[in-house]
């Protein structure tokens, strides 16, 4: 079976790439923030701080594992793995370059190339949600019961928007599968210009869908504690780090193939493209953290249902227009 | 969501972005250390006179200003022949338990003949506590007995690359009590 076992060596070796990819996010947002704040950041551990996410990560696996006597026996400990799983999921639909050649083996630049990509993609993400949700069900604690129920909320709000976005472009490119918006764009301009409107949407809603500043209500730490996470220690604790993060990049990189061309860009192999329109996107997500204050959860349900969900709608009539005119 | 709300989140990422750029007020600190205000009240020290006497006159005013009962001296008269001090009477033992003290300064306030003085040195951490408790003679030259856990140079001559405050150990140095001013050597230099 030599189809499956590529498939397994690409998934391990993407999976091992989001993982080194998160840590060196975390230790990238540290710095940046430092610079933000005026100051300078981590940097002692190696050199310019390199080694620090390492450090991390042994720290984190050395620490006790806290399993709280009120907690849920069977959902406490799924809950972190699944927010996980949903993450690192979600990335395997997305193209990572053109197609390769190998050895006159066709390798396709991504894990599966669906033909309903985005639908999976927005999927994995609802799936993500019920980690947090569970987590914060089966802590056995008020702070995490508040955060769980806090990231339902806003996460169901958010994907709506979130949705009528990409629907947008998918109306454009007349396509579901990722690959296929790249080559539409490929055809005529970055749907940036064709969607703005459709972009800034999709943008606020993947913040808000990955918990992110100013929208981290679910982990509200001047309010919960630390939110769902809250009674987490250890490993458990890491796999929730590792799901925001992973989550992070990947919208990231939605954000980049659906609206800024993907992997396409002159000079430069197919993913370096990819990886510097996500990085400009990572980077914005560290500038909203440093500039913006949490939302009220008023003010963020009042966004989402009276401002952008009007937003979304126009949008989507505007483009079918447009599509039905010009089209 | 009106036009004036975007205007002044604008306003805000710009007012962040423009704080990157500017250098970080951080210091290194193992390697770059900061100058202490000439007005510092780090370690103490004792001073002579000029001509080599010991200024302290074991009076032990200092000892009953201090607030936390961290100095101790034992006086004791002065042989005439060969003097330790300018008084009567001289400090057989001198010294000041640093974990008690707080660094307030009333010892250098209520000394008559301005023996004792704080300086600018604040590296002052070690692992017994007997170490802390700092003799006469670490306290007249703390550059020779100090404890070399306490003992740091590099305070005294680090160079501050904005060029703030460089001479301050030749400040420390020239600390003259203030009634033998006449006699420091910068005043005579001013005659």
């Amino acid at each position: 079976m030599p189809e499956l076992a590529i498939d397994v060596i690409r998934s391990a070796v993407l999976i091992l790439m989001l993982l080194t990819g998160m840590a060196y996010m975390t230790l990238f947002e540290r710095r940046v923030i430092g610079r933000f704040q005026v100051r300078l950041g981590p940097n002692r551990t190696g050199p310019s701080g390199l080694l620090q996410p390492l450090a991390d990560a042994l720290k984190l696996f050395f620490k006790e594992d806290v399993f709280p006597a009120a907690a849920d026996r069977l959902i406490y400990p799924i809950a972190p793995a699944l927010a996980l799983i949903a993450a690192l999921a979600s990335f395997a639909v997305i193209p990572l370059g053109p197609p390769l050649e190998l050895g006159g083996v066709k390798i396709a630049p991504q894990i599966v190339d669906l033909p309903v990509s985005v639908l999976y993609l927005i999927g994995a993400s609802s799936l993500g949600v019920y980690g947090l949700v569970f987590g914060g069900w089966a802590s056995g604690s008020k702070y995490s019961l508040l955060g769980g129920l806090r990231a339902a909320a806003q996460v169901v709000s958010y994907e709506l928007i979130l949705g009528l976005a990409v629907v947008g472009v998918v109306m454009i490119s007349g396509t579901l599968a990722l690959g296929g918006i790249v080559d539409a764009q490929s055809r005529s301009v970055w749907y940036i210009l064709l969607q703005p409107l459709g972009f800034a949407l999709y943008f606020i809603g993947a913040v808000a869908e990955v918990n992110r500043a100013p929208f981290d209500l679910p982990e509200a730490e001047s309010e919960l504690v630390a939110g769902y996470h809250t009674e987490y220690s250890g490993m458990r604790f890491a796999m929730y780090y590792i799901a925001e993060y992973v989550n992070m990049i990947t919208v990231s990189a939605v954000a980049a193939t659906l609206f800024l061309g993907g992997w396409l860009g002159p000079f430069l192999p197919g993913p370096h493209w990819l990886l510097l329109k996500m990085l400009a996107f990572l980077f914005l997500f560290v500038w909203l953290r440093a500039t913006l204050p949490r939302l009220r959860y008023d003010q963020l349900m009042g966004l989402s249902w009276s401002v952008l969900l009007p937003l979304g709608l126009l949008n989507v009539a505007l483009t079918a227009l447009a599509v039905a005119a010009f089209g | 969501m009106s036009l004036d709300s975007v205007r002044a989140v604008a306003l805000g990422f710009w007012t962040t972005l423009k704080h990157t750029l500017r250098p970080p007020v951080t210091l290194s600190y193992p390697e770059v250390k900061r100058q202490p205000a000439l007005k510092f009240r780090g370690r103490h020290r004792l001073y002579a006179t000029e001509d080599g006497l010991e200024r302290c006159i074991g009076c032990e005013l200092c000892a009953g200003a201090c607030p936390s009962q961290a100095i101790l001296v034992e006086a004791e008269e002065n042989d005439p022949e060969h003097p330790v001090s300018p008084g009567e009477r001289y400090a057989r033992r001198y010294e000041i338990n640093m974990i008690r003290c707080i660094f307030c300064g009333y010892c250098e306030e209520a000394c008559p003949v301005d023996a004792i003085k704080l300086g600018p040195e604040y590296e002052l951490s070690d692992f017994n506590r007997e170490s802390f408790v700092y003799t006469k003679e670490m306290l007249l030259d703390p550059e020779k007995y100090a404890p070399r856990n306490q003992y740091h140079a590099d305070v005294d001559r680090s160079i501050d690359e904005r060029g703030v405050h460089t001479t301050l150990l030749e400040t420390y140095r020239k600390h003259y009590p203030s009634s033998t001013y006449e006699d420091a050597p910068e005043a005579r230099e001013r005659r």
